[in-house]
């Protein structure tokens, strides 16, 4: 067996001249675009989901119009104030605050710490860097390696209460074909409803530390068959993981925004069959 | 392949109607002339020829205008890795680079940021092959009589990042050293994070490198913004399947309480002697010297 | 009295490709102190360009093979001039080799159960080839360059030797060159040098050779007095890209007829079925139909003859496109496209697919290819002792395409990185035992680095004199169009001429610019060496007036039984250099034992 038990490392000179202009960078295309595109995306969703979770109101639709739809932003509704037939069994009564901030912790706490929005936020926020060879606008750099940054090695652990909000908003979706009064049947409500968890659920399950939990942590495949085979079903989820997490942020404000535009009664919620 | 939406992609750097006609018109060429005493920009133009990439321009040049112009290659065909360059700012390799895929105008060819220039489009890459002796080797088990047996499955993980042909853009790309120079003795690089993926996903191999990559290479320096997987040549998922997977391998050595108290509960180390050995060996970063 | 730098080794070996790598290896794991000197930065060799696998009678696909068929492949394939021990040697130990890397951290492709799964290739009776996708040289050399890293070999990178320096007692004692960065000149004082300096294709036109093939091995062997052999045998790969001009010569390997593309004329008719020579014709298939299901089935099947030997079907290309049945760039089409599914294509052919796409862009799995014959690989070299890589010169040892035998007049698709394996090994050995048995410190001689130093600085000293450039195309053109794939009396002649006008323009070749990295000087060091070795080429093609192997006469088209038991040797005697005379002789090949003589008439 030939193992080299040392690591002898030779020392990197640092400090060399370097070639090229000494400019930040010497591209021409528009490599601005990318960050800006991002970071208005990113601003606008913010300033919406703020508003919308400290609000308070028009996030449920209930059985007066005949109809069960609550807003992802709202679900599960815990707080004692919530509007009646929004709750689940457990509440906290003493919490007076809009509900949504007991529950947007873990989706904020997951896209924060998602792979894919790190790269989206420093570089179009930080501008660590703004795209790619284009310089760094910070003098010195870290990382990942020390506090704050280094929290974003929690990301697994938001992965799984994400996971608990989607069944619960997969069953919203499930009890929106309920019309109270009418019967099962289908609105255009319930169709968003449906769309938006579908789409969370993508966002979760293409998530890289899943793609890492499913099977891509074992050293051989081959003695792992099964989670060979959940791995095999994620990892081209997880190549579209940037997509879905797009698609899901832009769909759930939208989801907000249809409930919430129903609940205060702007528009009426079409019901197809 | 991970794709942008439209709206979020970078620019493309194909212009989007390739010039039609190539045969009377020029090709100029902006190249870095220069050492470590200073160096510009030089203009030269020439007449465009038919499916030409950027390195048979830069070999016209020479045999012709430029005759001392340095540059590295030896291939021509994206499999050695050496004529890396950064074209119209961006690192590219110049083999690899069609005339007529770029935008109309001058074409700027420089030299590799992050690493010290040696003269022109040459610089001194010794940071790579120092980092390189940093990885510990491949250490399988004895074989046994009738040889070793892996799967396609297994194998095919670490080929592709076998695939890779050591140009170095993707160290050169790196904001980590690139707009650092500081962090280079504590920071491998996604070369080398993609190389310890490999041995870390080999079914053979026995030893357990997180802590060394995490310690000692640098693997927490990496925000993932992924220009190494943007520039790669040999669209390797840098990002995706070779750095992210290591964070999460470190993630269960290091911030898995669940992981820690099976740990504490079985009296197990994270940990194999080999590993051990090899970071009680490693002296640390050097001392800076700076270089003339 | 010249500024140098001195280093002093047990073992330098000259070159960083496979060989070379697997040479150094060797000699290190022996404990002796070594060095690896190499033209590029270290795992840029050409080795990388390998695409194919690494040929090695494992029998993982077909349990019928075994050395012997592989021993007889290699001799048929090379027309029986090969060095028979070298040939044997070669097909024994070439399994151990395969599987020494994968114990090193190779990955190659995998049966069904796990095993090294190996692919066809021409001139090979059973699928043989141990191989990764098509780009195995690169997961070759990286595999030995990281064994390297840990092994304290010096690594001298950016550094290229101009000559081997001798001791008094005419001993090869160490070499000189200069660091490309500085242009800083360097002695290496060693008591076993190996030479691992690859080709020569860099005096074509067409090659797929990279710039660093320029015959340095042979040319420095030669100037210090070593034997070399079967210069004449080039080797013309079939299959190199014709277009776009600036690609022209890229290598399109040939595991591309191995997974099952065909070659086709202008007309769709597969050609290769009108050009079976009488030596293969019992082994191969004679309709399409068969050459299809033997694809699937080797046993009950003959294989099909677009993967005869390289020289025929190189031959073949060239007749097609002769009589006007070529592609419209002056090819002919390879057709994998309308044979084989997209997704099969991509994955077995990865980097033919990006080469294609990216370089012409054409897609493969939709459209034909383009090719034509390149120059590839120089079958003859340094004349060494099979057993120990030793040439004929004490202190001097070669491994790789610069030594020469072992492939005889041809050399089959896959035989190229399993013999840098087993005889980049074997030199380490040679070597090493050479050097422990070496008394004292080797010496040089401070009149001979002068005189090289002086040479090589010679050309910043002129005004106006010629451009290394223009001397290196002419070269190339020449050797082109009068020593190509098809050779005359009348052109070698006419080569050998123009050669001597070339050595005469390149005493007066003139450089601008400084030493660091100056390409144009390095060109100009280059260039003794690609007129020494294509001296020797058209010297060698003029003597040998028959048709074998990678050797091809318009005016002897047919072989003579009498030239091929002989080889034709090649030396300088007193006068050393690339200015001076070239002596041939033909001496008779190494006598083989009957046991293996009965191999080879076993037929099948």
């Amino acid at each position: 067996m030939a193992t080299v038990e040392k690591a002898t490392v030779s020392p990197v000179t640092i400090g060399g001249t370097r070639g090229g202009p000494d400019q930040p960078t010497v591209r021409k295309d528009r490599w601005w675009l990318q960050p800006v595109v991002t970071a208005t995306v990113l601003t606008s969703f913010v300033v919406y989901a703020t508003w919308a979770a400290f609000v308070n109101k028009d996030y449920y639709v209930g059985a007066t119009e005949h109809r069960d739809l609550i807003s992802p932003f709202y679900s599960p509704c815990l707080a004692g104030s919530c509007v009646p037939g929004s709750h689940p069994h457990i509440v906290l009564s003493q919490w007076m605050i809009s509900p949504a901030i007991l529950i947007l912790i873990v989706p904020l706490g997951f896209r924060l710490t998602c792979y894919y929005y790190r790269r989206a936020y420093y570089r179009s926020f930080w501008l660590s860097p703004p795209n790619c060879a284009v310089a760094d606008a910070h003098g010195s750099y870290s990382g990942e390696t020390r506090f704050p940054l280094i929290l974003q090695n929690v990301h697994r652990w938001f992965f799984y209460l994400g996971l608990i909000l989607n069944v619960i908003l997969t069953i919203d979706a499930v009890v929106s074909y309920n019309q109270p009064g009418i019967g099962i049947g289908v609105t255009v409500g319930s169709l968003v409803l449906t769309v938006n968890a579908v789409l969370l659920w993508c966002y979760s399950l293409s998530c890289h530390s899943c793609r890492h939990l499913c099977g891509g942590q074992v050293r051989s495949f081959a003695k792992h068959p099964i989670r060979y085979r959940l791995w095999k079903f994620v990892t081209p989820l997880n190549a579209h993981h940037m997509n879905f997490a797009w698609a899901s942020l832009v769909f759930v404000a939208l989801t907000d925004l249809y409930v919430r535009l129903v609940a205060s009664g702007t528009i009426t919620d079409f019901r197809l069959f | 392949m991970t794709t942008e939406p439209a709206a979020l992609a970078s620019e493309p750097e194909t212009a989007t109607a390739p010039v039609a006609d190539t045969t009377d018109s020029t090709v100029t060429l902006q190249v870095w002339r220069g050492d470590p005493d200073g160096g510009a920009f030089a203009e030269y133009s020439l007449p465009a020829n038919e499916g030409e990439v950027v390195l048979d321009v830069v070999h016209r040049l020479q045999a012709g205008p430029a005759p001392d112009l340095a540059c590295r290659w030896n291939c021509k065909a994206g499999k050695c890795g050496s004529c890396s360059a950064e074209i119209n700012g961006r690192p590219r390799l110049m083999c690899m680079t069609r005339v007529d895929e770029l935008p109309p105008g001058p074409i700027t060819v420089a030299p590799m940021r992050t690493f010290p220039i040696i003269r022109d489009l040459v610089t001194d890459v010794s940071f790579n092959f120092a980092m390189a002796k940093l990885v510990p080797a491949f250490s399988p088990p004895p074989p046994p009589a009738e040889g070793y047996r892996m799967q396609q499955i297994d194998v095919e993980r670490g080929q592709e990042f076998r695939k890779c042909i050591e140009c170095f853009m993707c160290q050169d790309v790196c904001h980590v050293i690139r707009d650092h120079e500081e962090n280079k003795p504590a920071y491998a690089g996604p070369r080398f994070f993609i190389r310890i993926a490999e041995l870390e996903m080999h079914p053979l191999d026995t030893n357990d490198r997180r802590d060394l990559v995490r310690q000692q290479m640098g693997l927490g320096m990496c925000n993932i913004t992924k220009c190494c997987t943007e520039v790669c040549p040999e669209h390797i998922k840098i990002t995706d399947n070779a750095i992210i997977p290591m964070k999460e391998r470190v993630v269960d050595a290091d911030f898995d309480p669940v992981g820690w108290l099976g740990r504490k509960i079985l009296r197990r180390s994270k940990t194999s002697p080999t590993e051990t050995a090899a970071i009680s060996a490693y002296p640390g970063p050097s001392p800076s010297a700076p270089a003339g | 009295m010249p500024e140098y730098e001195t280093h002093r080794y047990d073992v330098i070996v000259i070159g960083a490709g496979g060989a070379g790598l697997r040479a150094a290896i060797e000699a290190r794991a022996r404990g002796l102190r070594t060095a690896l000197v190499c033209k590029s930065l270290l795992g840029k060799a050409h080795t990388v360009m390998a695409e194919g696998g690494v040929a090695a009678a494992m029998g993982n696909v077909y349990s019928e093979d075994n050395w012997q068929v592989h021993f007889r492949d290699t001799m048929r394939g090379g027309k029986y001039l090969n060095n028979w021990r070298m040939a044997q040697l070669h097909a024994q130990e070439a399994p151990d080799r395969v599987y020494e890397l994968e114990s090193w951290g190779a990955l190659f492709d995998r049966t069904k159960d796990g095993r090294i799964l190996q692919r066809d290739f021409g001139g090979h009776r059973y699928a043989r080839l141990a191989h990764v996708g098509d780009r195995t040289g690169l997961e070759l050399i990286r595999t030995l360059q990281q064994r390297a890293v840990h092994m304290d070999i010096d690594v001298f990178m950016e550094c290229k030797v101009l000559r081997l320096l001798t001791d008094g007692d005419g001993a090869v004692s160490g070499a000189i060159g200069y660091w490309r960065p500085t242009g800083d000149m360097v002695v290496f004082e060693s008591k076993a040098t190996v030479l691992a300096t690859g080709s020569i294709g860099r005096s074509y036109t067409y090659t797929s050779n990279s710039w660093e093939s320029t015959g340095d091995g042979h040319a420095m062997a030669m100037w210090a007095g070593a034997d070399v052999i079967e210069m004449e045998c080039v080797q013309f790969h079939p299959t190199g890209m014709v277009w776009p001009l600036s690609v022209r010569g890229l290598l399109v390997t040939e595991g591309v007829r191995g997974d099952g593309g065909a070659l086709k004329n202008s007309e769709d008719r597969r050609f290769m079925f009108d050009y079976i020579p009488e030596m293969f014709r019992a082994e191969t298939a004679d309709t399409e139909e068969e050459a299809d299901a033997w694809y699937e089935d080797h046993i009950n099947y003959r294989r099909t003859p677009d993967l005869l030997p390289r020289d025929e079907v190189a031959r073949a290309i060239n007749s097609e496109v002769k009589a006007g049945r070529g592609s419209p760039h002056g090819g002919v089409y390879l057709d994998i496209a309308s044979r084989r599914s997209p997704e099969y294509i991509r994955r077995r052919l990865p980097s033919m697919y990006h080469q294609f796409m990216e370089l012409a862009g054409v897609d493969i799995t939709s459209e034909p290819m383009e090719v034509g014959p390149t120059c590839h690989y120089m079958m003859g070299g340094v004349r060494v002792d099979a057993d120990t890589e030793a040439s004929t010169v004490p202190g001097l040892f070669a491994a790789g395409e610069v030594a020469g035998g072992m492939h005889g007049a041809n050399r089959l698709g896959g035989n190229s990185l399993s013999d840098l394996l087993v005889f980049g090994r074997r030199a380490g050995i040679g070597a090493s035992d050479y050097a422990e048995g070496r008394s004292g410190e080797p010496s040089v001689s401070p009149a001979e680095i002068e005189e090289v130093v002086a040479d090589a600085l010679s050309p910043f000293g002129r005004d106006g004199g010629e451009n290394p450039y223009d001397i290196h195309q002419d070269l190339q053109s020449c050797m082109q169009a009068l020593v190509g794939i098809i050779r005359t009396g009348s052109e070698l002649e006419q080569a050998l001429e123009k050669l001597e006008e070339l050595k005469e323009r390149t005493g007066k070749v003139s450089v601008s610019g400084g030493r660091a990295y100056n390409p144009g000087w390095n060109l100009a060091t280059d260039l003794p060496s690609m007129l020494t070795v294509s001296t020797a080429i058209a010297q060698g093609a003029l003597h040998r007036k028959e048709s074998r192997g990678g050797h091809t006469r318009d005016d002897y088209p047919g072989p003579d039984p009498e030239l091929g038991k002989v080889n034709f040797v090649q030396r300088q005697n007193a006068q050393r250099g690339y200015a001076a005379p070239v002596q041939i002789t033909p001496e008779p090949l190494p006598q083989m034992p009957a046991e293996l003589q009965a191999l080879l008439e076993e037929g099948h």
